[in-house]
């Protein structure tokens, strides 16, 4: 079926841009699959379910606006975890800047390589699961991504792995468009953590393919770079197996446009899967606009699933939540959990919610809950009756806010990293 | 100490005069017990003294060593030595007993111009503190009040009050579901502050807790005024005869 005319200019304007990749055996045709089915559903529009909320507008350009990389002094997050750090300038592996690609437990790669070989595991996940995905909804900047992804790294964790694999995306162009595609597969009985920091370019658009077999753990905590201006579009496709678990933890703090969606399968009986996000928006010195987009589908018994999603506004800051859960009528005993709540500083904020549940099973749990609210004053009078500052003791009501939230990162370590750093820039902003 | 003239407060949101005229003068050193029954105004108070929201004085002042405590916000007050331990201490999930304390000491000091605590330091005072109010390292832990008992919560109440040592201590009700054994450690407490430059401002209903605490001085509130103010044997007569007759006496 031919796209509207708009829709065909605006595919047209953003591909004139880009290019696919060389990229040898089976790649190019997994580029092309991708191309075809971008080309067939077109980029979003606000008229389309799902984009009401959020304006594609910065992310269908053909080229992306100028953002300036955030000038601090301090030290990035997850600095002091043992880690293996592979870092990315503006969308490029930099291996100068990395660590050796080597981890007992896990064969790594860039997807490049992974790409150029004929027999290769990551062909069974790589665009799979995201040309899976366009249901209920299309996710058209994940297709893009797919088709035109320039860098990315595939990992396969065939144990325990000893240490977190930490990609570090660094900004240093203004005019940068990154798009990176990351490809993980966790073998049964293994368990690994993916650790994301830094804005990595003035546009950033990524995709991460998680395929977690049976009994097979997978842990991610992500931290969104704080750069005032810049623009990204974000998907995170995860398959679950029996007895495995996902947990993924975002935050984001600044970014005039951030569109983070999470489509997640549970496919095997008894799999737990946990997302949460904490947001804090500011609008005063660059819009702040922030979009988590949740689809969790349960198609076997007994699987559990969290979505926690936590969002602090002011002065004229959006947030928007939609998060979905879907049981299908054979997923008996499920148990589903969604919370998504806004603590609105100001009368300028706003907060949009659509909270959906889609049953078809008879014997599950599932709960979802939307609010959305100004500061407890009476908790912010006790804090200063005991001589906290107004400024402080909001800070921490903040925190505790996110806390539910950030509560969902399984390691204490890189969880205290999370909140430390979070109140460094909380009390930085109130002295500026 | 705490010098309290002529005091008319009514509620922000509605035409509602709650106190009418309240005179008060607590001299350094002094322990005085408010007592009266519900509604007499001994909580409006204890909040209007500390700076909360919803009050508006309508005349009347309120000094803390000559300080005007009307004009300051709530966390001046504390740093000039006001300290209120909560009838209802507030549950605040996500943050900690102990950043809270720490946050709290460190606020003062710096309000006052001193340096900040060091964490070696703040760590052992606060264990000290805690180990006399038998609390355990689990409850400075966890988040503040979060689940903590009746009892639990005023005797946090009472290490946050040792820990800030405060000039001019207000308890409101801290008697309010304790049981024996909870009001005897939460006495014993307040008991090991008293000291010739602190005073005391113990509202309660009942005279049990002053058989703990033993006032100088006992004031019976009623209707936004402050009735009758005498002796300890005051609070006995309350017990005896109820309140009753008091308020009779003054029509």
């Amino acid at each position: 079926m031919a796209l509207p005319a708009a829709k065909q200019g605006a595919l047209e304007g953003r591909l004139a841009t880009l290019s696919l990749p060389e990229a040898g055996a089976w790649g190019t045709e997994a580029r092309r699959d991708a191309l075809g089915r971008l080309e067939a559903m077109g980029l979003p529009g606000r008229r389309d379910e799902y984009w009401r909320f959020t304006d594609p507008g910065l992310l269908n350009a053909a080229e992306p606006a100028a953002a300036a990389a955030f000038e601090n002094d301090e030290a990035p997050l997850f600095s002091a975890v043992d880690r293996l750090k592979l870092v990315f300038v503006d969308g490029v592996f930099a291996p100068e800047k990395s660590d050796d690609i080597a981890l007992e437990g896990l064969e790594i790669e860039r997807l490049s390589e992974s790409m150029s070989r004929d027999i290769h595991w990551v062909r069974e996940v790589y665009g799979v699961l995201e040309a899976g995905a366009h249901s209920p909804v299309p996710r058209p900047h994940a297709a893009l991504n797919t088709a035109f992804a320039s860098d990315g790294i595939c990992i396969r964790a065939t144990g325990r792995v000893s240490k977190p694999v930490s990609l570090v995306y660094l900004h240093e162009d203004a005019g940068s468009d990154a798009i990176l595609h990351h490809v993980i597969r966790v073998e049964p009985g293994a368990e690994m953590t993916l650790l994301e920091n830094g804005p990595a370019a003035a546009r950033f658009n990524k995709c991460l393919e998680v395929d977690v077999a049976d009994t097979g753990r997978f842990n991610h905590v992500r931290a969104q770079g704080r750069d005032h201006e810049r623009v990204a579009v974000t998907h995170v496709f995860a398959q679950l197996g029996a007895e495995s678990t996902f947990k993924s933890f975002t935050m984001t703090v600044n970014g005039v446009m951030t569109r983070n969606e999470a489509v997640i399968d549970l496919t095997g009986p008894d799999a737990t899967a946990h997302i949460a996000g904490a947001c804090l928006g500011d609008g005063a010195k660059a819009a702040f606009h922030h979009d988590d987009t949740v689809f969790v589908r349960h198609r076997a018994e007994n699987c559990e699933s969290r979505q926690v999603f936590k969002k602090v506004l002011r002065n004229g800051a959006t947030g928007v939540f939609q998060g979905k859960i879907l049981v299908d009528q054979g997923a008996q005993k499920t148990d589903g959990y969604q919370i998504s709540q806004s603590l609105l500083l100001d009368g300028d904020s706003q907060f949009l919610a659509k909270p959906e549940l889609e049953i078809y099973a008879d014997d599950v749990k599932c709960s979802h809950g939307s609010t959305s609210g100004a500061i407890d004053e009476t908790g912010l009078f006790y804090l200063r009756s005991r001589g906290i500052p107004e400024g402080e003791a909001t800070d921490l009501m903040v925190i505790a806010f996110l806390a539910e939230a950030i509560d969902e990162i399984e390691d204490r370590v890189l969880a205290e990293d999370v909140i430390e750093r979070l109140k460094g820039w909380l009390a930085r902003r109130r002295r500026s | 100490m705490l010098e309290i003239r002529n005091l008319h407060v009514k509620l922000e949101e509605e035409d509602k005069q709650i106190l009418k005229g309240v005179d008060l003068t607590i001299e350094p050193g002094t322990v005085h017990a408010i007592m009266g029954p519900n509604g007499s105004g001994k909580s409006t108070l204890s909040y209007v003294l500390s700076g909360r929201d919803g009050y508006e004085v309508t005349e009347g002042s309120a000094s803390l060593e000559e300080q005007d405590l009307l004009s300051m916000e709530p966390e001046e007050r504390a740093a000039a030595g006001l300290f209120l331990a909560f009838q209802y201490p507030v549950e605040i999930p996500g943050v900690g007993n102990m950043t809270f304390l720490r946050t709290a000491v460190n606020a003062q000091r710096v309000a006052r111009g001193q340096d900040e605590m060091s964490a070696a330091d703040f760590l052992k005072l606060v264990r000290e503190k805690a180990k006399d109010l038998k609390i355990d390292a689990d409850m400075l832990k966890r988040p503040v009040n979060v689940g903590f008992s009746g009892g639990e919560k005023k005797r946090n109440e009472i290490l946050q009050m040792a820990m800030l040592e405060p000039k001019m201590c207000i308890l409101d009700e801290t008697d309010s579901g304790l049981d024996v054994d909870a009001m005897k450690l939460v006495s014993d407490g307040v008991n090991a502050l008293r000291d010739a430059g602190r005073s005391f401002l113990v509202i309660t209903h009942y005279q049990r807790l002053l058989d703990h605490i033993r006032p100088d001085i006992v004031h019976i509130m009623a209707n936004g005024r402050i009735i009758r103010t005498g002796g300890p044997d005051l609070a006995l007569e309350v017990e005896t005869n109820g309140y009753g007759d008091l308020l009779a006496e003054v029509g």
